[in-house]
């Protein structure tokens, strides 16, 4: 297994709270990661020490490291704007920016400067707005405002959006929780589609999307991984008793 | 209150064809909010009453002499029967603009530190101090002004405009003393402060943390993502809050009429003295009132400031009430 992420003893603190004990894990490369567990027990925490988004919360102490390619990502010297370009996040809730289709999509490059001129940047929209499967829908409206879509269409402009920045890692903090059916099997697709180019980390609490995507699974409890490996094996021959208990439905 | 009549039980009403009657208590109770509602509508009746006795206190001047003439009018000389307000309408709109323009800059500067960067225990510090500025009253802010700022204007900042910046407009040092439009403007800045760095704090507040989120996960800046994402959204807001502050500061007397001069001249420079017209009123009520019309001049300056104040608290209001409520899904 290739290891694309690497947590070693990470702890979390919200003010005196606890949120995350000694997490060690480990996340292969360009396959699909799934982190379950019952509400409260650190899984969102745990996908957002990947891209530095804990610190955005007052009162955050983390201790530990988080190594994305070998290199601790929390280290003084790493630039955290170029931890996030590499490591997208798709959130809970749709978040269009109040701007244009196109200008969601073109956000994250301008900032970065990544392409040359508008030649370019038109190109790139079209390329993620296909990869995101929402071309077909809004290729004829691109300067109508992102807000204007329907949620499930929001969700996948985001997924554009963070795509465009070309990074190799996705984050999805239970991407699918505020769509309809239909739009959560389209997102799950998407997703399943890019697992080849992306090592993708899902936060989820629904065990079947967790079946269903699911290359590999780390289950966490109480702020601790209770066992982590590959889904096969966690589905069907849970080594821990508490897992076995989760995936049984028991609690 | 009595108690001989019976509540309203289960058993008189049985049988009853006609509605039964209201409890006593609820009837006092509807009682009891209409009076609490005209309570509430007093302060409404008294922006009514206030300005129609303000128009017709003004009544005999603005009938003696056209609008235009009082508003335009450069001349104020009460005995000669001339009485233009103009000096003092420029003299409150060039203190005024200078105090916000003075203000404006670095409470912005405050409130998107506050809302976007400061730490918890930085603004749980922070905001109260600068609630507590807005408590001190305007005289200190005024005798401040005489001590600190008029000198301060006098002895080295228009020594300096007078080497520098000679033939800039609106610099020029025309007079000796510091008493001027400046020292009014700086004055009037500290006292906004205030009021215009928490309507704007607020105001970023109703910006949702997802927006900013969504433009920090792509790696943008902090500076970034205000600039782009927050900004636009809190413009309208930002321009009511300075309209808001300019609203206060056209009517701030006391503080001004110590330190700005008082001289009923069309000001042409920053560094130059000024009347504006809340200090005409303060100054003047209550003196030379055998002058004929002279009553009624200063109802009608009075009218004109309280005029504008409502109209500007008005339109700043609207738009942050609507900015305020905004709710996102």
């Amino acid at each position: 297994m290739d290891t694309h992420i690497q947590v070693k003893n990470l702890n979390v603190y919200y003010g005196k709270q606890q949120a995350l004990k000694n997490v060690n894990i480990e996340i292969p490369k360009k396959q699909i990661t799934v982190i379950m567990g019952p509400s409260g027990c650190g899984k969102t925490t745990l996908l957002k020490s990947f891209n530095r988004f804990l610190e955005l919360t007052d009162g955050t102490q983390i201790t530990g490291e988080v190594l994305v390619d070998g290199q601790n990502i929390y280290d003084r010297e790493v630039d955290v704007t170029e931890v996030r370009k590499t490591v997208g996040l798709l959130a809970q809730r749709p978040s269009p920016l109040p701007m244009s289709i196109y200008d969601n999509v073109v956000y994250g490059m301008h900032i970065h400067k990544m392409k040359k001129d508008r030649k370019e940047y038109k190109a790139a929209v079209r390329h993620y707005l296909e990869i995101a499967g929402l071309w077909d829908e809004v290729g004829k409206r691109l300067h109508d405002p992102a807000t204007g879509l329907s949620i499930g269409q929001q969700q996948r402009l985001c997924l554009a959006r963070g795509l465009a920045v070309e990074p190799e890692i996705i984050l999805g903090d239970e991407p699918t929780s505020a769509l309809d059916p239909i739009s959560s099997q389209n997102i799950e697709a998407r997703l399943l589609d890019l697992k080849q180019q992306y090592t993708t980390v899902i936060v989820t609490h629904t065990l079947r999307q967790a079946k269903r995507l699911a290359d590999h699974v780390i289950y966490m409890y109480m702020g601790e991984v209770i066992e982590a490996g590959p889904a096969k094996e966690v589905f069907t021959n849970p080594k821990h008793e508490r897992t076995r208990q989760y995936l049984e439905g028991l609690f | 209150m009595s108690q001989s009549e019976p509540i309203l039980t289960l058993e008189n009403t049985e049988g009853r064809t006609t509605r039964p009657s209201v409890a006593p208590r609820i009837r006092q109770d509807q009682r009891a909010q209409r009076i609490f509602f005209v309570i509430t509508l007093l302060p409404v009746f008294l922006i009514v009453v206030v300005t129609i006795a303000l128009l017709v206190r003004a009544w005999p001047i603005l009938q003696a002499f056209p609008l235009t003439d009082l508003l335009f009018g450069t001349v104020w000389k009460p005995s000669e029967k001339m009485f233009g307000f103009g000096p003092f309408i420029l003299g409150t709109l060039w203190v005024t603009v200078v105090g916000v323009g003075v203000a404006v800059p670095p409470c912005l500067l405050a409130a998107i530190y506050l809302a976007e960067y400061a730490h918890a225990s930085t603004r749980s510090f922070t905001k109260p101090v600068l609630d507590l500025l807005a408590a001190i009253p305007p005289v200190v802010y005024g005798v401040w002004g005489l001590l600190a700022i008029v000198p301060f204007v006098e002895d080295v900042l228009a020594p300096l405009a007078k080497r520098w910046l000679g033939g800039v407009p609106f610099l020029a040092v025309n007079q000796p003393t510091g008493f001027s439009i400046l020292a009014g403007g700086i004055v009037l800045a500290v006292m906004i402060a205030p009021l215009v760095i928490s309507v704007v704090y607020e105001i970023f507040l109703t910006v949702p943390n997802d927006l900013r989120h969504a433009s920090l996960a792509v790696g943008s800046t902090q500076w970034q993502t205000i600039r782009n994402v927050v900004l636009p959204q809190v413009t309208p807001g930002i321009v009511a809050a300075v309209v808001l502050g300019a609203s206060r500061a056209f009517g701030e007397t006391i503080a001004v009429l110590i330190v700005v001069g008082n001289v009923p001249q069309v000001p042409t420079s920053i560094f130059d003295s000024a009347y504006p017209l809340p200090a005409l009123i303060a100054n003047n009520y209550g003196d030379m009132m055998s002058i004929p019309l002279y009553d009624s001049a200063l109802m009608g300056a009075a009218l004109v400031l309280l005029v504008v104040i409502l109209i500007f608290n008005i339109l700043s209001t609207l738009v942050l009430q609507r900015m305020l409520r905004r709710k996102w899904a």
